[in-house]
């Protein structure tokens, strides 16, 4: 177990609004960490910094320990973001060309690896047609085989299962597990929460602060309910009546 | 340096895939000058309808014979003023009791203004010298010396430019061909920035290792390459086709309208940062290309008030026009439009720097 990701005291303001209020988090190989908060509640900033697009006003973001924004780590992440970003008028082979060839991919590895991904994602059939004719589900799977790209040993995926079907869901969660076993690092936020009843550790963002950081089952125990959707509720309404 | 041109690879297949707008960047600029060719070449010769009333038969039949003129007689000067009024004639002559004359210009064409006072200070002499040449005749007959008035002379025409067909159209040609490269390239590659924005392909690609000047220059190479070719269609079409002549190089023509899609791309590239619609992006051409085709030249500059030519100096079209005229229409080379291109490529500079720094916006490093 390595650490990839360790926030320490992050903190971040747009205009006089306050983000986030001293964030520490961190992240090892082989572990899923789930981000579950309210919408507003900092998740994106969360993810933004760990990336190198925003810079934290307080704190400092550490990822494969050096300092972020780094523009050189990013060759060792993987993202996915909410939308699903294709080049809708290329095939599916010309989006993951270009990106593998952005991430700095050999050329002579360039096929194997699209072969893989694809593979991955079962999109093999359809790696030669354009985008633009791809269904809703395609195109996010299409979308996480180009965050699969060069086997990244850090993989960031913001709302990766939102708006698809149940069974392409689990697919792709059976493929994090994978990923995961495999010794990958594993950042998520989701807004489904039996999602995060499966993964090793769940940290909860509401308004700006990091208030619980723990393993499912640990958290219910700790909340005394017996979901995550439970204790997302409780942790809300407690913070509520602060 | 694979990424700028990888980049610049997938820009130039989305376009190849995007017929319609290639149809707009290739076929509506032939479209365009086609059009203005027919345009200019009908009304390059401005008739004037004059009408007299009660002048002398001498001034009648010299405005008569005038060419491009067409002389109405009415009896009353209000008859001719309604007839003026009514838009059926341009000017009314009248002469005045004492002998002289007055003349009414309807005024609402000044280039017809300016050719019926032409045409009458012509008629004015004409009738002057006949009067001359007679008296003179009559008073070398008294003395009983012959006149000699000098021989027949032959006038031979040649022209720098073009030939007698030449309109104005030959004149605002080559500026027009440097605006369609400035308006079209301006206009796609802002969306196509703004669309990565909104897609959010931007920041997917800001999530790799890839340079913000990798970005910029990866745009800058795929526009270039749709400059030559806009530009090879656009010369290749004037020069075969509507048979304006090209005193200078085409090569030169090409530099020029590379380094004005440049600067249109960059300055595109910046605007788009400052839109969030496609709709937005279209709402800056009359603040942004506008004002470029109104400074280009288009209107004489030197006539201008001396702030209006500040502006002038700071937009980019102007000195892209001028460097575009110099060589179409004065055949000169590289060192009579070297300035130009240097003043084009400062723009550029500039604009870069600022594109590149501006993506910081969207990633911090």
């Amino acid at each position: 177990m390595k650490e990839v990701i360790k926030l320490e005291k992050i903190a971040k303001s747009f205009g006089n609004h306050q983000v986030l209020k001293d964030v520490d988090l961190s992240l090892s190989t082989g572990e899923i960490l789930c981000l579950l908060g309210p919408s507003g509640a900092g998740k994106s900033t969360v993810i933004n910094i760990t990336l190198g697009v925003e810079k934290a006003d307080g704190g400092t973001a550490y990822v494969f320990d050096e300092v972020m924004p780094k523009r050189e780590l990013l060759g060792k992440l993987g993202y996915m973001a909410q939308s699903d970003a294709l080049y809708e008028s290329l095939t599916a082979r010309g989006n993951l060309t270009f990106f593998a060839e952005m991430r700095g991919i050999a050329k002579d590895q360039l096929a194997a690896e699209i072969e893989r991904v694809t593979d991955i994602v079962s999109l093999t059939d359809a790696l030669d047609q354009e985008v633009s004719g791809f269904s809703g589900g395609m195109k996010r799977r299409l979308s996480l085989a180009i965050s699969l790209l060069g086997n990244p040993e850090l993989m960031i995926l913001d709302e990766p299962t939102v708006g698809i079907d149940p069974a392409l869901r689990r697919q792709i969660w059976s493929e994090l597990y994978k990923m995961r076993d495999q010794g990958h690092a594993i950042l998520v936020t989701t807004h489904v929460m039996d999602e995060a009843e499966l993964v090793d550790r769940v940290g909860l963002l509401m308004g700006g602060r990091l208030i619980a950081n723990d393993g499912p089952k640990e958290l219910e125990a700790q909340y005394q309910v017996n979901t995550i959707e439970d204790v997302f509720l409780k942790a809300e309404e407690e913070g509520q009546n602060d | 340096m694979t990424r700028t041109f990888a980049i610049a690879k997938r820009i130039l297949t989305e376009l190849l895939h995007d017929k319609r707008t290639l149809a707009m960047i290739f076929i509506a600029p032939m479209l365009i000058l086609t059009l203005m060719n027919y345009v200019f070449n009908i009304t390059s010769s401005t008739s004037v309808d004059i009408a007299t009333v009660h002048v002398e038969q001498q001034m009648d039949q010299g405005l008569a014979k005038t060419k491009n003129v067409n002389v109405k007689h009415y009896d009353s000067k209000e008859a001719a003023d309604s007839a003026l009024k009514d838009q059926k004639v341009d000017a009314v002559l009248s002469q005045t009791s004492d002998g002289n004359y007055d003349i009414f210009y309807a005024n609402t064409d000044s280039s017809k203004t300016a050719a019926t006072r032409k045409i009458l200070a012509n008629v004015f002499t004409q009738n002057k010298l006949s009067g001359l040449s007679q008296q003179v005749a009559t008073l070398s007959q008294r003395v009983g010396v012959q006149p000699n008035l000098g021989s027949n002379f032959n006038l031979n025409e040649s022209y720098s430019y073009g030939d007698k067909d030449t309109t104005f159209f030959a004149s605002i040609m080559p500026i027009f061909m440097g605006f369609f490269v400035f308006l079209f390239v301006f206009l796609i590659s802002g969306v196509s920035l703004l669309k990565e924005r909104t897609k959010g392909t931007l920041s997917r690609l800001l999530a790799t290792p890839v340079r913000r000047s990798e970005i910029i220059y990866g745009y800058m190479l795929s526009y270039s390459v749709i400059a030559i070719l806009q530009t090879a269609i656009i010369v290749f079409f004037t020069i075969s086709v509507l048979n304006v002549e090209v005193l200078g190089s085409v090569w030169n023509l090409l530099l020029i309208n590379i380094l004005l899609a440049l600067v249109a791309l960059a300055l595109g590239l910046l605007v788009s940062t400052l839109a969030s619609s496609e709709f937005q992006m279209i709402q800056f051409i009359p603040v942004v290309v506008v004002p470029q085709l109104i400074f280009s030249g288009i209107i004489p500059l030197n006539t201008m008030a001396d702030w209006a030519q500040v502006i002038g100096d700071c937009l980019p079209m102007k000195y892209a026009s001028n460097a575009m005229t110099e060589v179409v229409l004065h055949g000169q080379g590289f060192g009579q439009i070297w300035t130009d291109l240097l003043a084009l490529f400062i723009f550029l500079v500039l604009l870069t720097a600022g594109n590149i720094f501006g993506l910081r916006r969207y990633r911090k490093v």
